[in-house]
């Protein structure tokens, strides 16, 4: 048997195009235009899902996006995909689903988990069952909720698809195209600008693809297709379907996700990218993403054949899916009459309407009446009956106060419920845009009231739930905010004539009482279907002091789920109201925040998700020779260097031994290009410096460089490096790796903000030039041998000089300075030199074998030296005080950034926390870097934390283990003995000199 | 994300630049002069705006300009851009007027 619910109606469907498809292991048959849950509708599926905690029997509940039940898990394999909702899944050939919130599965009852889980869940169960003994969370609760919950899997293969981001500009967005969306798209279409409409369906038209409305005497969806039609002859308007905007930004730029082959069925269209985020910005906005149905609260509103009204309606009208034979509508306004009318001529038995008002005398339900529907006037449901799906209901006369069940019940057998508790505007995007809202007491609704942005409202969303008012609203809008762009004049087009049934008040009712009170007995009132939250849990928070809505939302998880409270929101704030006896406006709405709906990540990564895309990969001209000599490389921001070089069977001890002791017995070579450069040129230039560095830079000759400290106003060091003088007014600036373009940045600031009269000019260089560090006691013999025209004797070419000159045949210029310790040079050449430097650098050092060496080795050698490295040993709050380093501060050339800081009390504290060296008792003992010290081994709790370890080596050229260490009162402590601390193991440690090796500094001249 | 119109680039997002604080705050002529409490102010003391707020940017991936913004921190409204050196007074921004204000029914709230 198959499709019993199926009808001859179904205006959006083709009942001559079957399609198989699989839903928790079971075999169905749908048809084309179908979605995943029209389909099981069509097959009187409605149990799909156990809630989150208490594991009760789910069923559909909606036909869209906000849906909490229906969350399926989408086919299997790499391309399976957790947490969709069957309300939005388009059916296609072959499809799998299965449940997700279903362990052990669907139809299986464990009474026992739900005895235990009905007490463990209360308002507040992440605070108060899970709290004590915490070590009970990870290996009992976390696991057992998880599997419980069964949040869906993911795949743990790679994604085989492509996504793609787009970046597009227009005049005017419009989202949402039901009527008021398309009017607008229309107007503004109309007026030749740019626009961009887009749905998060498959079809345009919204609503009145549902309903059987009626325009300009015609069925509405005839005006649908006309304007479609008009719509897509315009080259000036952008259609997107199966695209949802997901977030509203700062100045109306929109995110927009589009589902471009979901439809087909998985991997179908290999030629297409599966998914695409669009990025717009746009001058002007018209939001008309309609109203969502609200379910009423009444008790066991939860049973498999409870469904809102309009989803009822839908599945009937759009789909031919009937939602079940016989059905009670409950209702607390008139828009649910239509929908018992449209059941009854679609051949399901409506034998009464519920209805919590106590006069209804509208068009609407007068037309029900006409139609044998009994109608039944100031009562509610009181009781449902059924466990997995609905088998009765009981209704009885209620007080309007909602306080009290008043007459006496009375069963009605239905195999379906139909509730509507009046509508909210959709109003995330708006709300997203910062808008502010206003409740609106005859509407019992929040709608938009004042704009943050170039933003026009429309429709349902802005509160006007009549068609007429929406097609008048969406052609005004649309017509202005071309208007406001610069196209057309800014009048509206005549709107088509809706027929217009008018409709009498809703009546406000949060909770429908029953027998019990609320929260007593056994009957649950839901309002977060998706987080199990009911009515009692948001009383019982209100009495346990949650006054605010935000931290009644957090205590008990209402909207919280990944239908972030599309249908609860509203409920919950009233129910909290009713408690606190504030009117709804005193009590606030939550924020909502993107995105709208889910968005997977394979979307947002777009085609970064690849690998080799995420990030720019910068890399230095020698990057091929250290690739096919076997380097390893570390990333350095983007930069990718080389690490160490590890020979056949070496690990990266091994190979780090070995290039220290090269660069310190014979003659090592260094990939330094990376190092920020930064060419400073004019006539203000060595005054620029004198005010940005710490020492004096004035009288610095042509040809040499100094080493040079910048500070941050606060008086702490920022960045560090060598500055050349290349000319009377031109400079070499060399800063950290990382550093280069912030400290770009910062010397723009103080030359264009606070002394634009000064005459320098920065330009960043780092990548014009290749920079090879050689260095070691044979560098000048191999300097010499690669350029046979220099002078590089100790006279001629000092330590801190530098000379131009030819190095193996091009044009360079050589720095003689020195990070490890030993003689040194820096070779700069034209970075289009580089690989061939590098060359010749290893084809003429090969008989003093030269070593090439990375970055491990270079901090090795350098934390031998004692040299800070700008982040490691830092990190932004030493000053060049607390690094021993006072001999860089300029005592006497005046004022320079950050100097006044170091006379305030705290900076000029004599017990700061100061760089020092640690040695270990045991040499071979290798402290963790990071590592907390204290004074005492032994300490009171909290135990006073006195610093921590910086940088942290085995050095093999001392054959001992070294550490620095930024320590409170260090400098004074030289000597002493404290502790370092690792995750419960101490180490004793003493503190010395940052200087390890060759303190003297007789190895610097070679 | 902002949308930032450059005085020399024209409108760019707000990726290609970076902020750099509140405006018009001049580093003091002779810093030996001042207090630890006046150097302090100059250092770390800022406005914590709500509403219309002055404040410098960088166009970092493009020109290399430091110019100024007048942004309302409420809604992130632009309500002026000009150039170092200058400093116009700022027209009101349109978003943060109030709203006409719009009658509601007094009627008693009904339901539980
Ligand atoms: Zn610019």
């Amino acid at each position: 048997m198959t499709e019993q619910f199926r009808t001859t109606q179904g205006s959006r469907v083709d009942r001559s195009k079957a399609i198989n498809f699989t839903f928790n292991g079971k075999n169905y048959k749908g048809v084309e235009g179908d979605t995943l849950a029209s389909a099981l509708i069509a097959n009187g599926v409605h149990l799909v899902g156990r809630s989150f905690k208490t594991h009760r029997p789910r069923g559909i509940l909606t036909c869209g996006s906000e849906e909490p039940n229906a969350i399926i898990q989408l086919e299997t394999g790499p391309r399976s995909e957790p947490n969709l909702r069957a309300t939005q899944v388009e059916l296609y050939e072959g499809l799998s689903a299965k449940s997700v919130n279903c362990w052990p599965s669907v139809n299986f009852d464990i009474a026992a988990v739900n005895a235990i889980a009905g007490r463990i869940f209360v308002a507040g169960f992440y605070y108060k069952t899970f709290m004590k003994p915490s070590s009970l969370w990870m290996t009992v609760w976390e696991p057992a909720i998880r599997r419980m919950a069964g949040l869906g899997v993911l795949p743990r293969e790679k994604d085989p698809d492509t996504y793609d981001h787009m970046n597009e500009f227009c005049e005017v967005m419009v989202v949402g195209s039901g009527p008021a969306g398309l009017s607008a798209a229309l107007a503004a279409g109309r007026t030749g600008a740019r626009v961009v409409l887009c749905d998060e369906h498959p079809e345009f038209g919204g609503t009145l693809l549902n309903t059987k409305e009626i325009i300009d005497g015609k069925p509405a969806q005839e005006w649908v297709k006309t304007a479609v039609a008009e719509l897509e002859a315009m080259d000036n308007v952008r259609l997107l379907k199966r695209a949802n905007a997901f977030g509203y930004y700062d100045h109306n730029y929109i995110t927009v996700h589009e589902r471009r082959t979901d439809h087909f069925g998985p991997g179908a269209k290999p030629e297409l990218t599966r998914q695409r985020i669009w990025h717009f910005r746009s001058k002007q906005v018209v939001l008309a993403t309609g109203s969502h149905e609200r379910p009423l609260v009444f008790a066991d509103n939860d049973r498999p054949g409870t469904m809102l009204a309009a989803a009822g309606q839908t599945y009937a009208n759009r789909y031919g899916a009937l939602p079940g034979r016989r059905g009670v509508v409950f209702t607390n306004n008139d828009s649910a009459y239509s929908v018992a009318i449209d059941l009854v001529d679609a051949g399901m038995d409506i034998p009464t309407v519920v209805d919590l008002r106590e006069v209804v005398d509208g068009d609407l339900p007068n037309t029900a009446r006409k139609k044998g529907i009994e109608v039944i006037t100031g009562s509610g449901i009181v009781a449902t009956l059924g466990r997995k799906r609905v088998k009765g209901v009981e209704i009885a006369t209620v007080s309007s106060d909602g306080s009290q069940v008043t007459g006496t019940k009375r069963k009605i057998d239905c195999d379906t419920i139909l509730s509507s508790g009046g509508w909210s505007p959709a109003v995330h995007l708006f709300s997203q845009s910062i808008g502010k809202l206003r409740y609106d007491e005859e509407k019992v609704c929040f709608v938009p009231n004042v704009s943050s942005q170039n933003e026009r409202t429309v429709g349902a969303c802005k509160g006007s739930f009549d068609l007429q008012s929406a097609l008048d609203e969406g052609a005004a809008a649309g017509a202005a905010a071309a208007k406001d762009t610069g196209f057309g004049k800014g009048k509206a087009p005549a709107s088509p004539k809706a027929l217009v049934v008018e409709e009498k008040p809703i009546k406000a009712y949060w909770v429908v009482p029953t027998d019990h009170p609320v929260g007593q007995g056994k009957r649950k009132h839901f309002v977060d279907f998706q987080h199990d939250v009911t009515a009692a849990d948001i009383m019982l928070a209100a009495r346990e002091g949650m006054h605010s809505v935000e931290h009644m939302k957090r205590y008990t998880t209402t909207g919280m789920a990944t239908d972030q409270g599309k249908l609860s929101n509203v409920n919950g704030l009233a129910i909290l109201s009713s408690q606190l006896e504030k009117a709804i406006p005193k009590v606030g709405t939550t924020t909502f925040r993107p995105p709208y709906t889910p968005v997977n990540f394979g979307a947002l990564a777009g085609r970064g998700i690849n690998g080799d895309l995420a990030d720019p990969v910068r890399r230095t001209p020698m990057y091929s020779w250290h690739l096919e000599n076997g380097a390893t490389f570390e990333p350095v921001g983007q930069w990718q260097r080389a690490w160490y070089y590890p020979k056949a069977g070496e690990d990266m001890h091994a190979a780090v031994t070995r290039e220290t002791a090269a660069l310190r017995d014979g003659v090592g070579i260094l990939d330094a290009s990376t190092l920020g450069k930064i060419d400073i040129q004019g006539k203000d230039a060595a005054k620029f410096l004198n005010l940005i560095y710490t020492n004096a830079w004035l009288k610095l000759p042509v040809g040499m460089c100094r080493y040079g400290f910048m500070l941050k106003e606060d008086g702490m060091v920022f960045d560090d490096g060598v500055t050349s003088r290349l000319g009377e007014n031109h400079f070499h600036m060399t800063t950290t790796t990382g550093g280069a373009a912030g400290v770009l940045d910062w010397l723009e600031e103080y030359l264009q903000t606070e002394w634009p009269d000064l005459e320098v000019y920065c330009t960043s260089v780092t990548e014009e030039w290749s920079t090879l560090s050689i260095g070691g006691p044979k560098a000048r013999q191999l300097l010499e041998e690669l350029a046979p025209d220099m002078d590089f004797s100790n006279e001629n070419f000092p330590f801190m000089a530098w000379r131009d000159g030819v190095v193996a045949g091009v044009d360079a210029r050589v720095f003689r300075i020195s990070f490890t310790g030993d003689l040194s040079y820096e070779i700069n050449v034209r970075n289009w030199h580089g690989l061939h430097l590098w060359k010749k650098c290893m084809e003429l050092g090969e008989k003093y074998d030269i070593t090439p060496y990375g970055t491990e080795t270079m901090h090795v050698l350098r934390a031998e030296k004692g040299f800070v490295i700008v982040g490691q040993e830092t990190d932004g709050t030493q000053t060049p005080q607390d690094l021993g380093m006072d001999w860089i501060v300029a005592k006497k050339k005046g004022d320079f950034v950050g100097r006044r800081s170091f006379i305030r009390e705290d900076t000029a504290r004599a017990d700061r926390k100061q760089l020092v060296g640690l040695m270990t008792d045991n040499p071979k003992e290798v402290l963790t870097e990071g590592a907390q010290l204290t004074y005492e081994r032994v300490n009171p709790t909290p135990a006073p934390m006195v610093g921590h370890v910086t940088s942290s080596y085995w050095s093999p050229n001392l054959d001992h283990s070294i550490a620095m260490a930024l320590v409170k009162d260090g400098h004074n402590r030289m000597g002493q003995w404290i502790y370092a601390h690792d995750r419960g193991k101490v180490t004793k440690v003493k503190i010395v000199s940052p200087v390890f090796y060759d303190p003297k500094g007789e190895r610097r001249d070679g | 994300m902002l949308y930032i119109k450059c005085p020399f680039c024209g409108d760019r997002d707000e990726t290609e630049y970076h902020y750099g604080g509140e405006a018009h705050i001049a580093r003091p002529e002779n810093p030996d002069e001042l207090t630890d409490a006046e150097w302090a102010e100059y250092v770390f003391m800022r406005t914590n705006t709500k509403g219309v707020h002055r404040e410098r940017w960088v166009h970092s991936d493009g020109c290399r300009r430091w110019f100024n913004v007048a942004r309302n921190t409420v809604t992130n409204e632009i309500v002026s851009v000009y150039k170092t050196g200058e400093k116009p007074d700022l027209p009101e921004a349109s978003t943060s007027k109030p709203a006409p204000a719009k009658k509601t029914s007094a009627k008693k709230k009904e339901g539980a």
